[in-house]
């Protein structure tokens, strides 16, 4: 069926409105929009790892969420929805159970990337029929904006500030997404805010609806660790994407499928200009820096166009 | 007609584990505990239970599956030991906290370092805070009857706490003693079905677990996990009485040996139990007054309950199977000690370690015990107030 925008956004909600999610944030975006993408009629059990999104949606005695809903800790998402959805097949097996149930958990690169990575890698190894999607903001916003696994190269964080000889964070970010096909898992996709929403919107239903184990890597600004006006969320996540920064990709059955690949293909100084946390890269002395980044935007692209190129 | 078997510790919970038909196992295995999951899975490939199993890839994971698949409305267990348990260590308190009924069984090993298999209590004394209940036992007939009457305990309505079942590593859960088993269906009927009143998948109630809560709220939750914990006292004695008519077995809070007469007694948990009694019946032949006090319950601790028991001796040694590093002995220890201080008990009591990563106690070192006591009342001995037993020379 065609994407409708406008049926899509008048689905009801199933994040209610009046948690305390920061304006601007990307991660509540990504929420609401994989959750849209339940079929009207079947119930969901939510998981959640600790962060930003639990302890905003959740804090006693008010819960964001119309489904049933289950935070267990940091680093645990993965397992802790493995018993949940165990638990769903041992109770229609015995018959306690008639109503289907979708199984969707959320965590932040923190604890998907970092703490929860074995958690997760054990669940998707084992095949639960449960979607995992990661709202990577590229550092531990929840505890004041520290560098993950996930930070982009020469990123101003708290644990990797920027001085008179520091240019932010030295490494690379891990590239997760391939972590994830790696498992031989039947879907990952790879998607951010953009437009009407249909790329992420398509790629949870997809991950939703595919029996198994699926991984979804979504690309969800914060406006508090990547320094910028709330307002340019969707201009910062299309140039994420124009720039191939954040390439738009699926992983189905082992194949790599490009979602969108960009007529022209604009500098990454288009991205890394809008935020803050770069902004020491625009200094003189900096240039060779910035070659260096785009260096390694181009190698990754590179890479990712060869992995789809073997269909 | 009860089964005449002879079965290891570990066979013993298994074979209550498939009686029962849990079902979701999470495990990860690790000695001495891997030969319960391995004893679940078989059961499963050859179709005699429902239980899922779920090969985990870690401790931490097991108990963070457990969870889930609890909240889920599942009745749920895992096994484990040691650094087993010491992985799931923050998994125990959430747990706990979100009152959910699982049980652990547990086969106790020493806690690194240096990295050992052997038994001592050290992994489930670290976790006696975690708001579990905590049953041990002395020998396997008493690990297969504790783990039976475990789930009944744990999901009673006024309780809703996880429960440990404890046995010592090796020397109960892979010896193999003579034991008395209860047929199938008494079992099932005796364990029944579990009803959970609010569970995740509900279609009827949608549920939330495992909120933030601030200050206003977070106190109240520990209240009443306590409170919880102060039911299970009773439903613990209740469920012992059922068990007892069906089984004609006796369980308490404790089990008292000789000690009604005893000048002189110990106080201990697990298998060296049996150790203890065997030097107290050498010793009433010689005309000693002595006796024992095996804990059973360690948590709710029956605090009250064991200093009454203890009160009319002249001195106890407390021998702990763990270290507790304040300084100054072990956990059971300071916890026996205080009781005796609330009902200003003339006892005098004094702490010992014992039996750290499998070394031995034997009769010699229980008697050495008995014998210091003796020394320290009747002669006014100063003899050490906290002190290792059985230590190299």
């Amino acid at each position: 069926m065609a994407y409708n925008f406008k049926e899509v956004m008048n689905k009801p909600e199933r994040l209610a409105p009046g948690h305390r999610m920061c304006a601007g944030c990307g991660g509540t975006i990504a929420v609401r929009t994989v959750l849209r993408a339940l079929h009207e009629g079947d119930k969901a059990v939510i998981g959640n790892a600790t962060g930003c999104l639990e302890v905003s949606s959740f804090m006693y005695p008010y819960t964001a969420y119309e489904d049933s809903y289950i935070h267990n800790a940091f680093e645990n998402a993965g397992a802790t929805l493995s018993g949940v959805e165990t638990a769903y097949h041992v109770m229609r097996k015995k018959g306690k159970l008639d109503e289907s149930y979708k199984f969707i958990t959320f965590g932040g690169d923190g604890g998907t990337y970092d703490i929860g990575l074995q958690s997760l890698s054990g669940a998707m190894e084992r095949g639960h029929d449960l979607v995992y999607v990661c709202y990577d903001n590229g550092a531990y916003m929840n505890t004041g904006v520290q560098r993950s696994s996930a930070t982009p190269m020469f990123a101003d964080t708290t644990t990797t500030p920027v001085g008179s000889v520091s240019n932010g964070k030295m490494q690379n970010r891990k590239d997760l997404a391939q972590i994830m096909a790696a498992h031989d898992i039947p879907y990952v996709g790879q998607s951010t805010l953009l437009g009407n929403m249909r790329d992420l919107y398509e790629k949870a239903e997809k991950a939703i609806y595919t029996p198994g184990a699926a991984f979804l890597n979504v690309m969800a600004p914060c406006p508090r660790g990547w320094k910028y006006p709330t307002e340019q969320i969707m201009d910062i996540c299309r140039l994420a994407v124009e720039t191939c920064y954040w390439p738009l990709f699926e992983v189905i059955e082992g194949k790599w499928i490009l979602s969108y690949s960009p007529k022209k293909k604009l500098p990454i100084e288009d991205f890394l200009r809008t935020q803050g946390r770069f902004k020491h890269l625009f200094k003189p002395e900096n240039e060779h820096l910035l070659v260096m980044y785009q260096e390694e935007v181009d190698r990754r692209w590179e890479d990712l166009l060869f992995r789809c190129s073997k269909n | 007609m009860a089964i005449r078997e002879r079965l290891s510790g570990n066979e013993a919970v298994a074979y209550a584990i498939r009686q029962i038909n849990p079902d979701v196992m999470p495990a990860f295995p690790i000695t001495p505990s891997t030969e319960i999951p391995q004893y679940v899975s078989t059961f499963i490939a050859n179709g005699e239970i429902d239980t899922e199993f779920i090969p985990v890839e870690s401790e931490h994971s097991a108990m963070s599956a457990a969870i889930g698949a609890s909240a889920a409305g599942c009745r749920v267990l895992t096994a484990t030991s040691s650094c087993g348990m010491a992985l799931m260590w923050e998994e125990l308190y959430v747990a706990a906290s979100n009152r959910l009924p699982l049980a652990l069984a547990l086969v106790n090993r020493a806690l690194s370092g240096p990295i050992n298999i052997n038994c001592d209590h050290s992994d489930s004394m670290g976790a006696r805070d975690t708001g579990w209940i905590q049953i041990y036992a002395e020998n396997n007939q008493e690990a297969y009857d504790n783990f039976v009457q475990a789930y009944r305990i744990s999901e009673h309505k006024d309780v809703r706490l996880p429960i440990m079942i404890c046995q010592d590593g090796f020397i109960t859960s892979h010896a193999v003693e003579n034991i008395e088993l209860i047929e199938d269906e008494k079992v099932k009927a005796f364990v029944g079905e579990y009803e959970p009143e609010q569970y995740l998948l509900n279609p009827q109630m949608p549920m939330a677990v495992g909120p933030y809560a601030t200050s206003p709220f977070y106190m109240e939750t520990k209240m009443l996990q306590n409170e919880a914990m102060i039911h299970a006292r009773k439903v613990i004695l209740d469920v012992a009485a059922d068990f007892k008519e069906m089984t004609g077995r006796s369980y308490g809070f404790f089990e008292s040996y000789r000690l009604e007469d005893a000048d002189y007694a110990i106080v201990m948990i697990g298998s060296a139990a049996g150790t203890t009694k065997e030097a107290i019946d050498e010793l009433r032949e010689a005309g000693k007054k002595v006796g024992l006090l095996k804990i059973r319950v360690f948590r709710p601790f029956p605090g009250e309950e064991i200093a009454n028991a203890l009160k009319h001796t002249k001195a106890v040694a407390i021998l702990d199977r763990s270290e507790g590093f304040r300084a100054g002995g072990g956990p059971l220890s300071a916890e026996v000690k205080e009781h005796l201080y609330d009902i200003h008990a003339s006892t005098r009591a004094v702490s010992y370690i014992y039996g750290l990563g499998g070394r031995d106690y034997t009769t010699v070192e229980a008697k050495e015990v008995y014998r210091q006591l003796e020394d320290m009342i009747e002669n006014g001995t100063n003899i050490p107030q906290y002190q290792y037993i059985g230590l190299r020379k």
